[in-house]
C-alpha cells in the first residue's frame, strides 16, 4: 500500500530470481477475462432483465451492486483474520500479504457498499442514512477497516506489524457478530424506518437470478482485485530485501 | 500461585510509579468532570429529559477518561528500555497483561468514583451506587481488556494519540451501548429490556480471554 | 559428549533495511569467558539480545544447554543474565525494591536474603533504600550487575560492562566474572578494550559487519599484534 512505511525484517529468499517474473500470469487473465465477461452480463441483466420494482422504482437497481459488494466487503474481514491466524501460527509473510490485500479490498468494497446504500435510501425513502442494525454494524465495521490500514500504515512492513494487524483482525472479526445484536437489541426500543434493505419477503425469479448473476461478478472482481494486491505486495516486499542485501 | 504473585507485584510496582511520579490523576479527574459540565450545557435538560440523556453524559465521559488513562501503564514500561525489562525476565505474558489491566481499571475506577457523586449532583439524579457498581465495574472491565491490549499496539507508533480511539472505539459499542442502557434502565425502569448485564458478561469474558491471549504476540519482538 | 553451554549456528538477524548479523557459528562451554569486540555497529549488542531472548533471529539457531532461544524462550531467559547498556531497572524504585521485584519475575527462592547478599556484594547495601533513578552511573551499573545474578543464570551477558565503573567497580566485575566461571557458568562479554579483552577472556572473537572475523583463545596472543590485527579488521 503507498501509504506503508517502506521497512521491513523478511528473510532473503533467495532463490527467488528474476525467473519468476517471466511466468505467464494466467490466473489473473482467467480471472480478468471472467470477471469482465460477468460485468457485461450483469450491467446487462441489473438495467435491462430484472423487471422494474412495483413500489420503489428504477433506483431500486442500485440494490444488485449494493448487496454483494457489502457482504463480500464484511466476508472479507475473515480473510484478513485468517491470514492473520496463520501467519502467527507459521510466521509466514505470505499470509500476511493475503492479509493486507484482503484489509484494502474489503475496504474499498465496504466504501462502495456504504454509498450505494446511502443513495438507496435517499432515492427510495428519503434519508441519506438511518441507524439501523445492519447499516450500523457495516459503518463500525468499515471503522474496524480504516483502523486496520493506519495501524498496518504507521506501524510500517515489520513482523510486529503483521502480528498487531493480525491481533486487530481477529478481535474485530469476534467482534462484529456482538456488535451487531447489541445495536439490534438497542434499536428495538427506538423504532425507526426499516429499510428492507435486502431482506424483501418474495423476490421473482428474474431479480433474484439478476442478484445471483452480480454476486458471482463481484466475486470475481474480489479474486482478481486480490491477486494483483497479493502480487504488489509481494513485489514490495522483494523491493525492500533488494534494498537491504545492498549493504 | 506464583502467577498471581507475579501479577501482584507488577501491578504494584505500577501503582508505585504513578504515585511516586503524580502525574496522571488530577488531569483525568478533572477531565471526566470537565464533560460532565460541558454535557450539562450541551443539552437542555428538563426533568423528563434528563433520564434519556444522563447516562449516555456518563458513559461518554468515562469512555474519553479511559482514553486518557489506558496509555499509562503501558508509558510507565516504554520510558527508558521499553518492555524490555519485563520481557527479559520469564515471567508469563498473560501476567504483565492483567496486571497492566488491574492497573488501567484502577486508574480510571478512581476518576470514575471521583465523577459519580457530582454527576448525580450535577444531573439531579439519584446516586444508586449499590446497583450502579456492577455496571460501572463490567463496562470498565470491558473497555480496559480491550483498550489494553491495543494501547499496548498504538504505543509503538508515533499517533499513538490518535490510533488508540480510532482502534478502540469501534470495538466497545456493544459494551458502550449496554452500559449506557443498563444505567438508563436503573433511573427509569422499563419493561421487556433486554439482558444488557448479561451482554457485559458476555463481552468481558470474550474479549478478556482473546486479549490475554494474544497480549504476548503484540509486545515481544 | 557433553551440550555445550552455549552453541549458535548459522545465526541471520535483519532489522528494517539492514542486515546486521550475516551468519555466526559460535560454540560455549561451561566455564568459558568470551571477549567478543567489533566496531560500534558491527552487531554485538543485537547477538546480545538475541541470546537473551529479547529479539528472535530472522533466520539460525541457538541453544543454550540445550535449550532453543526460539522455541524455549521463557525456559532460555531463566538460564540467561543480561547487563545491557541499559540498566533495566526502575528508576523510582528503590535499590532494594528492584531487586525483589525482579525476584519475583524470575521466580527467585529466599529472594530477600539473596537480594541483601546481593547488594552487598556489589557494594551498594548502604543505598539499598535509595532510588535508582538517583544512583550514580556506576552505581546503577552495578545494581544492573546484581539484577543479572540474581536468578543464578549459567550464562552472563555483559554489553560493555566497563563503561561507568571506577578501578573499584572493575575490580568487581572480574571478579564475578571469575566466580562465575569457576562455577561452571560461561561468560560473554563486549568492550572496547583489547587489553581487557585478552585478559578477562579465554578467548577473543572479532566481529566486522555483522560476521565473526577473528575466533582464538587469548592464551598465546601478544596484545601488540592483536592491536595490529584490529586495526586492519576496523579500517
Amino acid at each position: 500500500m503507498a501509504l506503508a512505511r517502506q521497512d521491513t525484517n523478511v528473510k532473503r529468499r533467495d532463490a527467488s530470481g528474476p525467473g519468476q517474473a517471466e511466468r505467464f500470469p494466467i490466473v489473473s487473465m482467467v480471472l480478468l477475462a471472467l470477471t469482465f465477461i460477468g460485468m457485461m452480463i450483469s450491467i446487462w441483466m441489473i438495467f435491462l432483465y430484472a423487471p422494474t420494482d412495483a413500489i420503489e422504482g428504477d433506483a431500486q437497481r442500485i440494490f444488485y451492486f449494493h448487496l454483494p459488494s457489502a457482504i463480500i466487503g464484511m466476508l472479507s474481514l475473515g480473510i484478513v483474520a485468517l491470514g492473520g491466524i496463520v501467519y502467527l501460527w507459521k510466521k509466514d509473510e505470505r499470509w500476511d500479504w493475503v492479509a493486507r490485500a484482503a484489509a484494502e479490498l474489503g475496504t474499498v468494497f465496504l466504501t462502495f457498499a456504504l454509498i450505494t446504500g446511502s443513495i438507496w435510501g435517499r432515492t427510495t425513502w428519503g434519508t441519506w442514512w438511518t441507524w439501523d442494525a445492519r447499516l450500523t454494524t457495516t459503518l463500525i465495521l468499515w471503522f474496524i477497516y480504516i483502523g486496520y490500514l493506519m495501524l498496518r500504515s504507521y506501524m510500517g512492513r515489520t513482523p510486529a506489524s503483521a502480528r498487531a494487524g493480525a491481533v486487530l483482525a481477529i478481535i474485530g472479526l469476534i467482534d462484529v457478530p456482538i456488535i451487531y445484536e447489541s445495536v439490534n437489541w438497542w434499536r428495538t426500543l427506538h423504532p425507526q424506518a426499516v429499510l428492507p434493505l435486502g431482506s424483501s419477503p418474495q423476490l421473482p425469479l428474474e431479480m433474484l437470478l439478476t442478484l445471483v448473476v452480480a454476486f458471482i461478478t463481484f466475486t470475481l472482481l474480489f479474486s482478481f482485485l486480490m491477486v494483483q494486491l497479493y502480487q504488489l505486495e509481494k513485489m514490495q516486499t522483494l523491493a525492500q530485501q533488494l534494498r537491504a542485501s545492498v549493504e | 500461585m506464583i502467577f498471581f504473585e507475579q501479577v501482584i507485584a507488577i501491578l504494584w510496582k505500577d501503582i508505585r510509579y504513578e504515585l511516586r511520579s503524580k502525574q496522571m490523576w488530577a488531569g483525568m479527574g478533572l477531565f471526566a468532570l470537565l464533560v460532565l459540565v460541558i454535557f450539562n450545557f450541551a443539552f437542555d435538560l428538563r426533568v423528563d429529559n434528563r433520564a434519556a440523556v444522563a447516562p449516555g453524559a456518563l458513559w461518554v465521559s468515562f469512555v474519553f477518561a479511559s482514553m486518557l488513562g489506558l496509555g499509562r501503564t503501558i508509558a510507565a514500561e516504554r520510558e527508558k528500555g521499553s518492555m524490555d525489562r519485563l520481557l527479559l525476565c520469564p515471567v508469563d505474558r498473560k501476567a504483565i497483561y492483567l496486571a497492566k489491566l488491574l492497573g488501567n481499571m484502577l486508574f480510571i475506577g478512581v476518576v470514575e468514583i471521583v465523577a459519580l457523586p457530582i454527576f448525580a449532583a450535577l444531573f439531579n439524579v439519584p446516586l444508586l451506587l449499590g446497583p450502579l457498581l456492577p455496571i460501572v465495574l463490567l463496562g470498565t472491565l470491558g473497555i480496559a481488556a480491550v483498550g489494553t491490549l491495543f494501547s499496548a499496539m498504538a504505543a509503538a507508533t508515533r499517533a499513538r494519540e490518535l490510533l488508540l480511539p480510532i482502534l478502540v472505539f469501534p470495538l466497545i459499542v456493544p459494551i458502550v451501548i449496554a452500559a449506557v442502557r443498563a444505567t438508563g434502565t436503573l433511573m427509569v425502569p422499563v419493561s421487556n429490556e433486554p439482558p444488557w448485564l448479561g451482554l457485559m458478561v458476555a463481552f468481558d469474558v470474550i474479549f478478556l480471554s482473546i486479549s490475554m491471549l494474544t497480549f504476548q504476540y503484540i509486545v515481544e519482538e | 559428549m557433553k551440550t555445550p553451554l552455549l552453541a549458535i549456528a548459522g545465526l541471520k538477524k535483519s532489522f528494517d533495511l539492514k542486515s546486521v548479523l550475516r551468519g555466526i557459528d559460535l560454540v560455549v562451554e561451561s566455564g568459558e569467558r568470551v571477549a567478543l569486540v567489533g566496531a560500534n555497529g558491527a552487531g554485538k549488542t543485537t547477538l546480545l539480545r538475541i541470546l537473551a531472548c529479547l529479539t528472535e533471529p530472522s533466520s539460525g539457531s541457538a541453544r543454550i544447554d540445550g535449550w532453543d532461544i526460539v522455541r524455549d524462550a521463557q525456559q532460555v531467559r531463566r538460564l540467561v543474565g543480561f547487563v545491557a547498556h541499559q540498566p533495566y531497572l526502575y528508576d523510582e524504585l528503590t535499590a532494594l525494591e528492584n531487586l525483589l521485584f525482579f525476584g519475583k519475575m524470575y521466580a527467585v527462592k529466599d529472594a530477600r536474603e539473596r537480594t541483601e547478599d546481593l547488594l552487598r556484594r556489589v557494594g551498594l547495601e548502604k543505598r539499598a533504600r535509595e532510588r535508582a533513578g538517583v544512583l550514580s552511573r556506576g552505581q546503577v551499573q552495578r545494581l544492573s550487575l546484581a539484577r543479572a545474578l540474581l536468578h543464578a543464570p549459567r550464562l552472563l551477558l555483559l554489553d560493555e560492562p566497563d563503561t561507568g565503573l571506577d578501578e573499584e567497580g572493575l575490580r568487581l566485575i572480574e571478579d564475578v566474572l571469575a566466580e562465575h566461571s569457576a562455577q561452571g557458568g560461561a561468560v560473554l562479554f563486549t568492550t572496547h578494550q583489547l587489553d581487557r579483552a585478552m585478559k578477562l577472556g579465554d578467548s577473543l572473537l572479532m566481529l566486522s559487519r555483522g560476521r565473526l572475523v577473528f575466533q582464538e583463545k587469548t592464551a598465546g596472543l601478544e596484545l601488540e599484534r592483536m592491536r595490529q590485527e584490529y586495526q586492519e579488521v576496523f579500517r
